[in-house]
């Protein structure tokens, strides 16, 4: 076994394409592990973890790290790093027109409605949206890991412009069924979402969609998102007003659904005085103690539009089994299902620790995805800030969750693991294909239940039942709501303990 | 303006993607057409600073107002006068090119220039008697020709007796001046100063400057020289490096006047041969042009504007509307380029000169585009020139539309160098630039293409950030 080295100075690409790279890179002849990443803190830390020795760096700097066979040859495994990465560097010639550097430049390219769509790293995406709103644009900061104060100002400043600020930190949004970040394909309709919250909305979006089968108009149209600080005391709403005031003035819009993390309540309750002045009749879907689950709140917009709630589709019950152990163990990508899930566990069984605690007496060290697993209930979002400094989603890059998974069945107080799985736009091309051989894995060490919430649709591009047939095949039990999903696990724990 | 529904554009669904492209590969994927900005990580240690700047919310306005004054101004030829008449300059003080220096620090050409100028003035008999003089300090001063509304090409030298182009902004009645450009060559302004290089001077002093004096003033409409610049740039000059163009022009129209002033005949057809017969002569006209339009945007709070970039042959040194009269220098680059006889890269001297306030008006280098032309005497190809062109709209606040480049559909050229956009590319402003020899004495050693040094931007970046946090505070 030999280790290869080496840092490039002023090369630079995202954290999804190195980790495609990377993992490209593993599959080479020879290659035992790769590592292809920026030196940020957080992968030199990965990097130190497998035993690469890094020489010092900036994060400015790409490392490439090869551990290779014995007979491997080094010049072989770095051809195939430079061939993972060229399809993300086209090459240009001097003559041709260069591709903007910045988002104002590429505003400056682009009709008068383009919507700019930022995913930069957090300590750089306020700069780039603030050229958006300076052109008067729409924007969507998919980035987090932005200060709050930056957030204000930002959206400060798109108020005085009448330009709508998605994020920063938001993961969804639809317009005109378009999907922008992680959105779901659905059937359009005369519904508008104003999501404070990336996961919330998509739950919402796939909830709709399969109760507006055969129905007209029960389907989403725009689907707002604000970010997921928009609602809190520091940031005050600032985006969800502009988005009610949009999605309002549009004629197409029947009804609108606010969804949120648990929001400030001072803000919350300005929030209901604004709803109550618009013209179009607003759900408002706020998470919180004692407050309605957001399937419930699907129902209610059905209601409201004169249909009936359908039974929402659950599969593989036949896997499940009797709990294991006491306690409930929440794995999630999805930060609101994440809240969602304990809002609900928490009335009965009592407190349950997490990284996104409902209280802070509750908080786990959310930096050290080793230090997660308590004798308590916990619940983990691994899609929080904290986690994800330095690497991509868990959405794109299930590592740190699926460790945690083994470890957690592995646990004999373990009594349910709770998943959950979102398809759609932006997420993996085959998500199943990394969480099923580690929940059969886990249930093969330790028969624990595990119930998964898929968040997907029939149309999204990665096939909603190949997903679930897969997740289903490797022993879990897949539901489409995650409230009815919670619901399931803390059922089978009653039952252990009754 | 403002939409007041939430749509992708009215006709074909538009999103710009900056970050990750498996959003904008998502995007794609739905038939939507993606503009995919080609983002790298800024300079390094420069986020906070940028972001702080970005939502400082002064900085939108003060920049429109910056590039308003800028584009706002025309410059007209209103005089030549001597610098003791119009800049007050009096016996032993000297201005020369870039930021603030001492002799102790000054290289070469500059302290060529010095030397000569001090015989010129007769302050020594021979230049090289001069050295103790300014080593001494005692009855000579050393300024920045920016601190008097001048601009010096190369090392910038002006002393009292020297004659001075006279601009002026007839809607403020500002004024910049600048010197009489002297020729290529053994020159002072290359740091040449030896009997022949004196002798110009003497007789631009005794007979060129009086008669360009009465030929402007016997001229009836005063040449509106930002009018030159654009035809100039229409007919292949970029203006720095080349301004043949220009320099005929402005002979077009003096020469009625000089021929008519009264002056002896063989004075006039000297004037005329030595002005048509150095193709930079113009160079001198379109410098204080561009300074007193910059200086239309100078003092704007919250601005990320460059009103100067200027190199004094040791220091680079860039000046910011958003940050008063403050410089940011760090150390002169040598320039790429091509040299004239056995001179190399060893014999050049940093870069020097104000005339880089050129590209910071938008000319120059930022107008390679239109000046194909001259594109190998610095170094480069047509596609290089368009390039070059191309990208520095990047770091630009505005496109001049009254500067515009045929080849480019005459889009204007790129005007008004933001900080913060320099920060975030790392693309540095591109300047075309003559090269100076190391050793006073040697005079010019070739042309060539120069950038500024990477880190003055930071620290233009660091002191507008920190205005910005004051401001809020």
């Amino acid at each position: 076994m030999k280790d290869h080295v080496e840092l490039r100075s002023g090369a630079y690409a995202d954290s999804v394409t190195l980790l495609q790279v990377s993992r490209a890179v593993q599959a080479a002849p020879g290659v035992v592990a790769a590592q292809v990443a920026m030196a940020t803190g957080l992968n030199l830390e990965v990097l130190a973890g497998m035993g690469f020795d890094v020489p010092a760096s900036s994060p400015n700097d790409m490392v490439v790290a090869l551990r290779l066979d014995d007979d491997a040859d080094v010049a072989t495994a770095l051809a195939a790093v430079d061939a993972a990465l060229v399809p993300a560097r086209p090459a240009s010639g001097a003559s041709e027109v260069a591709p903007p550097r910045t988002t104002g430049s590429a505003l400056r390219r682009t009709g008068p409605d383009a919507v700019a769509l930022v995913s930069v790293p957090g300590a750089s995406a306020t700069v780039e949206a603030m050229d958006a709103v300076e052109a008067g644009r729409d924007v969507m900061v998919f980035s987090d890991n932005v200060p709050v104060e930056e957030e204000v100002a930002l959206k400060t400043y798109a108020a005085s412009r009448g330009a709508l600020v998605m994020g920063p930190d938001c993961g969804t949004a639809v317009i005109d069924g378009v999907g922008l970040g992680f959105a779901n394909t659905t059937r359009p309709g005369r519904i508008g979402i104003v999501a404070a919250s990336g996961t919330g909305c998509q739950q919402l979006l796939v909830l709709l969609h399969h109760a507006g089968a055969g129905i007209d108009g029960v389907g989403v149209r725009h689907a707002l998102g604000v970010g997921g600080r928009d609602l809190s005391a520091a940031v005050g709403g600032l985006s969800t007003r502009e988005a009610l005031r949009r999605l309002d003035s549009d004629p197409d819009v029947d009804l609108v659904v606010v969804v949120s993390k648990p929001p400030a309540p001072e803000v919350a309750e300005a929030l209901a005085k604004d709803a109550e002045a618009l013209g179009t009749p607003v759900e408002l879907g706020l998470l919180g103690r004692g407050q309605r689950d957001l399937t419930t709140v699907a129902e209610a917009v059905l209601a409201r539009l004169g249909h009936e709630a359908p039974q929402w589709p659950v599969a593989g019950e036949d896997n499940t089994g009797a709990a294991t152990g006491p306690l409930l163990r929440g794995l999630f990508v999805g930060g609101t299902l994440c809240d969602e899930s304990m809002l609900m566990a928490t009335e009965v069984l009592g407190p349950v620790r997490s990284n996104i605690p409902l209280s802070d007496d509750l908080g786990l060290d959310s930096t050290e995805p080793g230090d997660l697993l308590t004798d308590t209930h916990t619940m983990i979002d691994f899609g929080d800030d904290a986690l994800t400094q330095g690497r991509a989603h868990p959405m794109i890059d299930p590592t740190l969750r699926n460790e945690q998974l083994a470890r957690a069945a592995a646990d004999p107080q373990t009594g349910v693991i709770l998943l959950d799985l979102v398809l759609g736009h932006g997420a993996e091309p085959d998500p199943a294909a990394m969480l099923a051989p580690a929940i059969r894995e886990a249930r093969s060490a330790r028969p624990v239940p595990v119930i998964v919430s898929l968040v997907g649709t029939d149309l999204d591009p990665q096939g909603l039942d190949a997903q679930r047939d897969a997740l289903v095949a490797a022993g879990a039990e897949v539901h489409l709501s995650n409230a009815a999903a919670t619901r399931r696990a803390l059922q089978l724990l009653e039952g252990a303990r009754a | 303006m403002t939409p007041t529904v939430v749509t992708l554009g009215a006709t074909s669904p538009e999103v710009v993607a900056c970050g990750a492209d498996m959003f904008a590969d998502a995007v794609a994927g739905q038939a939507v057409d993606v503009e995919r900005v080609d983002w790298r990580p800024p300079m390094p240690g420069t986020e906070a600073d940028l972001a702080a700047v970005a939502t400082d919310p002064r900085r939108p306005e003060a920049n429109r107002r910056a590039v308003e004054a800028m584009l706002g101004v025309t410059a007209h030829l209103v005089d030549v006068a001597p610098a003791s008449e119009v800049l007050g300059l009096e016996r032993g003080q000297f201005l020369h090119a870039g930021p603030p220096i001492a002799w102790e620090q000054a290289s070469g050409p500059l302290r060529g220039a010095l030397m000569g100028g001090a015989a010129l003035e007769g302050l020594v008999d021979d230049p090289e008697d001069a050295v103790a003089l300014f080593e001494s300090g005692s009855s000579v001063s050393l300024e920045p020709c920016h601190h008097r509304s001048a601009v010096g090409p190369m090392a910038g030298v002006v002393t009292p007796s020297m004659w001075m182009w006279v601009l002026e902004d007839r809607a403020t009645g500002r004024r910049t001046y600048c010197s009489l450009n002297e020729g290529l060559g053994k020159v002072l302004r290359y740091g040449a100063y030896n009997d022949e290089v004196l002798t110009r001077l003497r007789w631009m002093g005794d007979v060129l400057g009086p008669l360009l004096q009465a030929a402007v003033r016997g001229t009836a409409e005063a040449s509106d020289i930002t009018g030159i610049l654009t035809q100039m740039l229409q007919m292949g000059d970029e203006a720095h490096n080349r301004n043949r163009a220009g320099t005929l022009m402005l002979v077009r129209d003096l020469s009625p006047a000089m021929v008519t002033s009264g002056f002896d005949a063989k004075d006039v057809a000297d004037a005329l041969r030595f002005v048509g017969g150095n193709d930079h002569f113009f160079l001198n006209l379109a410098m204080p042009a561009c300074k007193l339009a910059l200086d239309a945007g100078r003092d704007v709070p919250g601005s990320t504007m460059v009103v100067a970039m200027a190199r004094n042959g040791t220091e680079f040194g860039i000046q910011v509307s958003g940050t008063g009269d403050q410089w940011f220098t760090g150390p002169a680059q040598v320039a790429e380029g091509l040299f004239l006889g056995d001179y190399g890269p060893d014999d050049a001297n940093p870069d020097i000169g104000d005339s880089a306030i050129t590209e910071t008006a938008g000319i120059g280098g930022f107008a390679m585009a239109t000046a194909p032309a001259i594109v190998r005497l610095v170094g480069g190809t047509v596609p290089d020139a368009l390039a070059t062109t191309r990208r520095m709209h990047e770091i630009t606040l505005a496109e001049n539309p009254r500067w515009s480049v045929p080849v480019l559909e005459f889009q204007g050229t790129p005007t008004g160098i933001d900080v913060t956009k320099v920060c975030r590319t790392g693309i540095l402003p591109q300047i075309n630039t003559g090269m100076a020899g190391a050793v006073a004495g040697v005079g010019q050693v070739g042309a060539g293409l120069v950038t500024p040094p990477a880190e003055i931007f930071p620290q233009a970046l660091a002191a507008l950030a920190d205005a910005a946090r004051a401001a809020r505070a």
